[in-house]
């Protein structure tokens, strides 16, 4: 039993319902917001600690025990993910400060963004698959509102597409849901982990793994992306990057979780398809960041791209592979954040989207340039930078498993992500200067210090990952070994 | 506006909402050891403000109850989780509950538990949020 | 019970791919019904006492996809009225609900 486990929960929900109560004074909002996402990043750091030293820890809410109750459970790979969550809330939360615009700050921008923050931590938090889908709506619910946030005509139109295919896949969630249960008789995902361990992976509990996987695949955008490119350009930069950096992810993490925890004993069925998706998603989304020469678009396809890359190292299955998961992961929502942020800061100093309409940007802006140029060497996998260790290791290990098409296509793509980044940088910030001070549509002022933030992360993620291998290697080594997890969970019912 | 000649559909709400009313709170009070409880309450007084709503128009009744229904759920939430935190302070899990006997005013010797004030929660909730949405789909601006 | 599901899906599918707003609307909250039956199929009906601790029945009843479905309602009531406040803005602003015509990703 260990209560801090629910703090990242209901530390945001606690405070974004405070802020509704009081909604006038906006100050409070932006400080109360911020402190939250600092409170949630110290949660995450002490229960890190407390995981590195006594392992797994575990909550059952209300007292009662696994496989009855609520169980909720900080395991290295998700506490990781909800530290690397407070931190990009954190520097998107205060870039929305100075740029989301005090109409958006009335409508509860931020109680919103705290709600699905919550969402986020329980999605990553919970030990129970149907807690997984309360907290996917949490968090889908407040990205509808988020994403409808402003009413501007190209919002409602993108939103109205987005609410449905979340919706659908809601359903297909519960569909896949009764089946499960219906097979297995349990909902924990320790318990389900053991009874599907105990009657074997047949033909029907695949079935239910690739409804399942078609589920999180809309979720996390992974080949069934159709809808992400829209709905991502829609909302203004702030809530596009929390989205980019996170919702997508929080799909990424159910298949994850879902596939190395309880369906993972057909590996050429479930994991060969998930390849192959993989390979998919990235090619596609490799032709759409080449194609388009509109900065949004080219960098919601990045997103597409790197969540294809991240499942590939999955796919792979291996110690290798699955390490460079968990670096690129965490890589990627810092990076994704990043390089949202600056590409927002770009079109909000411009007034337009379109890399052709503006040049020599670098001139007027020397530090926006240079750090944005920063984020596309790093999203590329460049040395020093965060992107390397992770693409190293998911290469080593895709070819390890032998899926040399795998890693082909993930190296190839790669030089297409360098490529649509580098074609931003060149046509934006080189050439020659066609905008003057006064010609500028809007001021950096403010805007920057979040996106130093995010650019010394990448920085120091690249250079440091020597110091954060320990933590990286337990999450892998809790995602490739069930037994720890379920030990972990049920443990208390021997006693 | 020109209103349509509704005076048995009026002089009925009167009535009819006080009613709706009482039985939402027996249906919350009942809810601890029969079917009930702080949804199916919450729904019910819905109902009734809902009626009114639709006999008197939404104006007149926000003029009246000049309640932010918004903030209402962000309170009733609020209670519900922080009955949670309560739990955690006394040193057991998050929503652990607790009841015992506590001698009231009035009532005497009560069986209270603190699953009551999760379920006040609960209600609160549910009329905010269920009002907020039929005000902002009803509100024609 | 799955026949009605079935139907439930076949309907609500045919609404969703129509043009009309208020119709796909309408689907999402059918198939919302229908995933609650295929819930309550799936859980199987058991006959036995109510599931609280400390009744001296020898059977209980399953109260697990009764909470499922609780709560798959209530997501279900939620996201259909944000849907339909959505669209009303959107058929205010763009006037139109016609999804043809919210088509295109350039602006205008």
């Amino acid at each position: 039993m260990n209560n801090l486990i629910i703090g990242p929960i209901i530390i945001p929900i606690i405070i974004g319902l405070v802020l509704v109560v009081c909604r006038n004074s906006l100050g409070l909002h932006r400080f109360l917001s911020l402190l939250a996402t600092v409170l949630i990043g110290l949660a995450a750091v002490l229960l890190l600690e407390q995981i590195r030293t006594g392992g797994m820890q575990i909550l059952n809410l209300g007292g009662w025990e696994a496989p009855l109750g609520i169980t909720l459970v900080a395991d290295m790979f998700a506490v990781l993910l909800v530290l690397v969550t407070a931190l990009i809330a954190f520097c998107c939360l205060w870039y929305a400060c100075s740029s989301i615009g005090m109409g958006r700050e009335r409508h509860y921008f931020y109680p919103l963004c705290l709600f699905l923050i919550a969402g986020v931590n329980g999605s990553f938090l919970t030990g129970d698959i149907f807690n997984l889908f309360v907290c996917f709506e949490v968090m889908l619910v407040a990205s509808y509102v988020l994403i409808s946030l402003g009413g501007t005509k190209i919002q409602l139109r993108e939103s109205i597409k987005y609410v449905l295919i979340n919706m659908i896949s809601s359903f297909l969630f519960l569909v896949a849901l009764a089946y499960l249960y219906a097979i297995t008789g349990t909902l924990n995902l320790a318990h389900l982990s053991i009874r599907v361990a105990q009657s074997g992976q047949g033909g029907l509990m695949t079935v239910v793994a690739l409804l399942f996987l078609t589920v999180f695949s809309l979720k996390a955008a992974l080949f069934l992306f159709y809808w992400l490119p829209g709905s991502y350009s829609a909302p203004p930069t702030a809530i596009a990057a929390i989205f980019a950096a996170l919702l997508t992810k929080v799909g990424v993490y159910a298949i994850v979780r879902l596939f190395s925890l309880v369906f993972y004993h057909d590996l050429g069925a479930t994991h060969l398809f998930i390849g192959a998706l993989a390979a998919a998603s990235m090619v596609l989304g490799a032709m759409g960041a080449v194609a388009y020469d509109d900065i949004k678009k080219i960098i919601t396809y990045n997103v597409v791209i790197s969540i294809g890359f991240i499942l590939a190292g999955f796919a792979s299955f291996s110690l290798v592979g699955m390490r460079g998961m968990v670096y690129y992961l965490l890589h990627d929502m810092i990076v994704k954040a990043l390089l949202f942020l600056s590409g927002g800061t770009v079109i909000h100093l411009t007034g337009t989207a379109k890399i052709r309409e503006v040049s020599g940007l670098i001139r007027l802006h020397p530090q926006l340039g240079w750090m944005f140029f920063i984020a596309a060497l790093s999203v590329s996998g460049i040395p020093p930078l965060s992107g390397f260790i992770g693409k190293v290791f998911i290469t080593t290990g895709v070819f390890q498993s032998a899926y040399y098409w795998l890693g082909g296509i993930g190296l190839f793509t790669s030089l297409m992500v360098l490529y649509s980044v580098m074609k931003i940088f060149m046509n934006v910030f080189w050439g020659h200067t066609n905008l003057t001070e006064e010609t500028e549509k809007g001021t950096t002022q403010g805007l920057l210090p979040p996106i130093v933030v995010l650019t010394a992360l990448t920085i120091a993620l690249g250079l440091g990952a020597e110091g954060i291998h320990e933590y990286v290697d337990l999450a892998v080594e809790g995602l490739l070994n069930p037994n720890l997890y379920t030990d972990a969970v049920l443990a208390q019912n021997g006693k | 506006m020109k209103r349509p000649n509704d005076v048995i559909l009026r002089t009925v709400t009167k009535v009819a909402v006080v009613i709706i009313l009482t039985f939402s709170i027996h249906l919350f009070i009942s809810g601890h050891h029969y079917p009930g409880g702080g949804f199916i309450g919450g729904l019910a007084f819905t109902a009734a403000i809902t009626l009114l709503f639709l006999v008197y128009g939404i104006d007149t009744i926000r003029k009246n109850i000049s309640v932010d229904f918004k903030a209402v759920a962000a309170i009733g939430v609020l209670i519900s989780v922080l009955t949670g935190v309560g739990g955690m302070m006394a040193g057991k899990p998050f929503l652990n509950q607790t009841s015992g006997p506590v001698d009231l005013p009035l009532l005497g010797d009560t069986m209270l538990a603190t699953a009551v004030l999760f379920d006040v929660g609960v209600a609160l909730a549910v009329i905010g949020t269920a009002l907020t949405i039929i005000m902002s789909i009803g509100d024609d601006h | 019970m799955s026949i009605v599901v079935g139907i439930l899906f076949a309907i609500g599918t045919y609404l969703i791919l129509s043009k009309t707003l208020l119709r796909i609307i309408l689907g999402t909250s059918i198939i919302g019904h229908g995933v609650n039956l295929l819930i309550l199929t799936m859980g199987g009906l058991k006959k036995g006492g109510p599931p609280i601790i400390g009744l001296n029945t020898q059977y209980f009843t399953d109260p697990l996809p009764q909470a499922l479905i609780l709560t798959a309602i209530v997501i279900n009531f939620a996201t259909t009225a944000l849907l339909l406040v959505l669209s009303y803005r959107a058929y205010a602003v763009v006037g139109t609900d016609n999804v043809e015509q919210l088509r295109g990703l350039e602006d205008e």
